[in-house]
């Protein structure tokens, strides 16, 4: 066990994939000086310019051209820089990455990675903040990544190079600096929750940083005598569904917060596939930004976040209420 | 009259007419007998290029094509009868029926794939030459891709991150004047080639109705990037003879310009009469005619012949993780 950031946790995962394989390489804006969160420092010297290679302002290309070099037989880790540029690059992405295998009838493979920072960071704003991963869940050829924690970058971000699918690889940019163990002897299963609590009055579904105010949601509400469990999808597609019906079966209540916009989130389609196979003791709820656009001033920022308060909130609520 | 070696010729010419035979035969199969299901997008009158062009690849070689691909794809190798039962979604196509034209692919002779996309393929093109250089291999990619393609962003973006990355690709440009309805000079300001140039790339222009002339610079060029590992461009004038699509009158298109193109610049009548100027006789040409028709009527008779993808292949190679066979939901 190591003390490390959830920025040089996913450093090291690749940094170790790309030592045992020479196919593995990245690319983006910026990546010979490290990256702009640093989330590649270090890199650079070790692998070289062509294997932490810069590229052009060009998002599309980036995609483009690592898929491209990922049919040819490269294994490729795609930095966005922002999510919110990832859309520029949004055909790449849906058209003919996720599409490629199915349409040529299996004769390719994409094994890339797609980083893509996301989320609320310093009064950021509309273009810089967003939270899309129920956008890419709803693509089939995808598979989806929101770790919340060292360990879980780490793991997860270990996994995903090693896999012959396409993952979107969503790091909030909030937590670079969040510090926690990592063993290193660790690799994540898509499509397996981490309980982060275990609990039996209410369950708490979560995902990426939201998951980490869901672990704090559950102290003030242990203080309070509701014992929570908190489920972390870590992985949206696939996602736990067994692991989330097993709670609920034994809590009879369901919470799931996200940051990204409630309406048409994926806390939509957690919440429908309980609903769709098995009863809860009162009427499960979904936390997530109302539908507005992320603003600059704090205040107004603030007005949109899920907070570890609300979280509570709505959990005691669900204790009171009946379905 | 130009000196040339006969036997090429005719190879050539052969494979010409194995591409409008190809297309004749689909065009059929769609208006006649309501066999083909999607658009197709035929490249007759533009064979020349494709020909060309990858005479002088080697199969591992790698091309990127469009949605007027059939014709890429025969000339790299690919197998007309998979790719006929393609166009029909048959059990067997190239891609199991789940692509049809505008997705034909064939990875084993290096066709990566045609796209639905306009100008999509420039950058996955692109992204193929960077992995050859990255895994130190001497294949060289072509990306092909139509004069409407170059108002894409990709397609600046393709070429710009060729020439950074010093990446051994030849684009060629397929200039048929059109972007589906709209002729391409109308939406297009300056010219492509003066694009090409803009960013540091070679350029070849090129009448890319003259098979003989495409393929003897492009065996040239195609060296040359063999050997430098360097981009390329080359812009080849030609004429799409057909609709934009095989249902499509093309009555947009001035008054008796098919027609006089059709006479004057028909890339496979004028192969014919090189050859024949060389003294290969009318009936050993109309041989090489009837034997390409009596193939690709062969392989739409297998395509007819071949079932229907087994329905539960749907659900196979969208991923492996998470795939929809393993949801219950
Ligand atoms: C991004 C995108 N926009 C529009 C279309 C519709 N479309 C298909 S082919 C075509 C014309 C393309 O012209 P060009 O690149 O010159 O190729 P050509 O059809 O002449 O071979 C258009 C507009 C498309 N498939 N993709
Ligand atoms: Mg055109």
């Amino acid at each position: 066990m190591t003390v490390m950031t959830y920025a040089e946790a996913a450093r090291l995962a690749v940094a170790e994939a790309m030592r045992a394989d020479d196919r593995v390489w990245c690319v983006g804006e910026d990546l010979g000086r490290g990256g702009v969160f640093k989330q590649y420092a270090g890199l650079p010297e070790e692998f070289g310019p062509k294997r932490i290679s810069d590229a052009p302002i060009s998002e599309a290309c980036i995609m483009g051209a690592a898929f491209g070099a990922a049919l040819v037989g490269t294994r490729p880790i795609v930095e966005m820089r922002f999510a919110d540029f990832a859309l520029c690059a949004t055909d790449e992405l849906v058209n003919q990455i996720a599409k490629a295998r199915f349409m040529f009838g299996g004769q390719s493979r994409a094994p890339m990675v797609i980083r893509k920072p996301m989320g609320m960071w310093r009064s950021s704003a509309a273009q810089h903040s967003q939270s899309l991963e129920s956008w890419y869940a709803h693509i089939p050829g995808l598979v989806v990544c929101c770790p919340a924690t060292p360990q879980d970058n780490y793991s997860m971000m270990r996994a995903a190079i090693e896999c012959d699918d396409p993952v979107v690889y969503l790091e909030h940019k909030n937590i670079w600096m969040m510090e926690g163990e990592v063993d290193t002897s660790l690799k994540a299963e898509f499509g397996k929750a981490q309980i982060r609590r275990t609990g039996s009055d209410v369950t708490l579904v979560s995902w990426s940083h939201t998951a980490n105010l869901c672990v704090e949601a559950a102290e003030t509400l242990a203080g309070k005598g509701i014992s929570a469990e908190v489920i972390d999808l870590v992985s949206l597609w696939p996602w736990d569904k067994a692991a989330v019906l097993e709670s609920v079966n034994k809590t009879g209540r369901l919470i799931v917060a996200h940051e990204s916009v409630a309406v048409g989130g994926f806390g939509a389609e957690v919440v429908a596939t309980m609903a769709q196979s098995t009863t809860f003791k009162s009427p499960p709820q979904r936390l997530g930004s109302p539908r507005s656009l992320i603003a600059y001033a704090p205040n107004l920022e603030d007005k949109l976040r899920v907070t570890a308060d609300m979280i509570a909130g709505a959990a005691t609520k669900s204790m009171e209420s009946v379905a | 009259m130009r000196n040339f070696d006969v036997e090429r010729g005719l190879a050539r010419l052969t494979l010409m007419e194995r591409i409008r035979a190809f297309e004749e035969t689909a065009r059929h199969a769609a208006v006649e007998e309501e066999l083909v299901l999607g658009a197709i997008h035929l490249s007759i009158g533009q064979e020349a290029v494709a020909v060309g062009v990858t005479e002088s690849l080697r199969k591992d070689d790698y091309i990127t094509s469009t949605h007027r691909g059939h014709g890429h794809t025969l000339a790299k190798g690919a197998d007309a009868t998979a790719m006929m039962k393609e166009l029909l979604g048959r059990e067997g196509g190239c891609c199991g029926g789940k692509g049809g034209s505008m997705h034909i692919a064939d990875f084993g002779v290096g066709m990566l794939g045609a796209n639905g996309v306009v100008s999509a393929n420039i950058t996955i093109a692109a992204g193929a030459a960077h992995g050859v250089k990255l895994l130190g291999g001497d294949q060289v990619t072509v990306c092909f891709f139509g004069d409407g393609a170059a108002n894409r962003g990709p397609f600046l973006e393709g070429i710009n991150w060729a020439g950074v990355f010093e990446l051994p690709i030849l684009f060629v440009c397929e200039d048929n004047q059109y972007s589906a309805s709209t002729k391409t000079s109308d939406m297009t300001s300056g010219n492509v080639a003066d694009r090409a140039r803009a960013i540091g790339l070679p350029v070849t222009e090129i009448d890319g109705n003259d098979v003989e002339e495409i393929a003897t610079k492009s065996a040239e060029i195609i060296a040359r990037i063999r050997a430098t590992g360097k981009p390329e461009f080359m812009l080849a004038k030609t004429y799409r003879l057909d609709g934009h699509t095989y249902f499509d009158p093309a009555t947009y298109r001035p008054e008796g310009e098919a027609d006089r193109m059709r006479r004057e610049s028909d890339p496979v009548s004028r192969q014919r009469e090189l050859l024949q100027e060389a003294g290969v006789s009318e009936t050993d040409l109309d041989a090489v005619r009837t034997t390409a028709t009596a193939e690709m009527q062969a392989a739409l008779d297998a395509a007819k012949a071949a079932p229907w993808p087994a329905d539960d292949t749907v659900f196979n190679d969208v991923q492996d993780v998470g795939s929809p066979a393993q949801e219950a939901f």
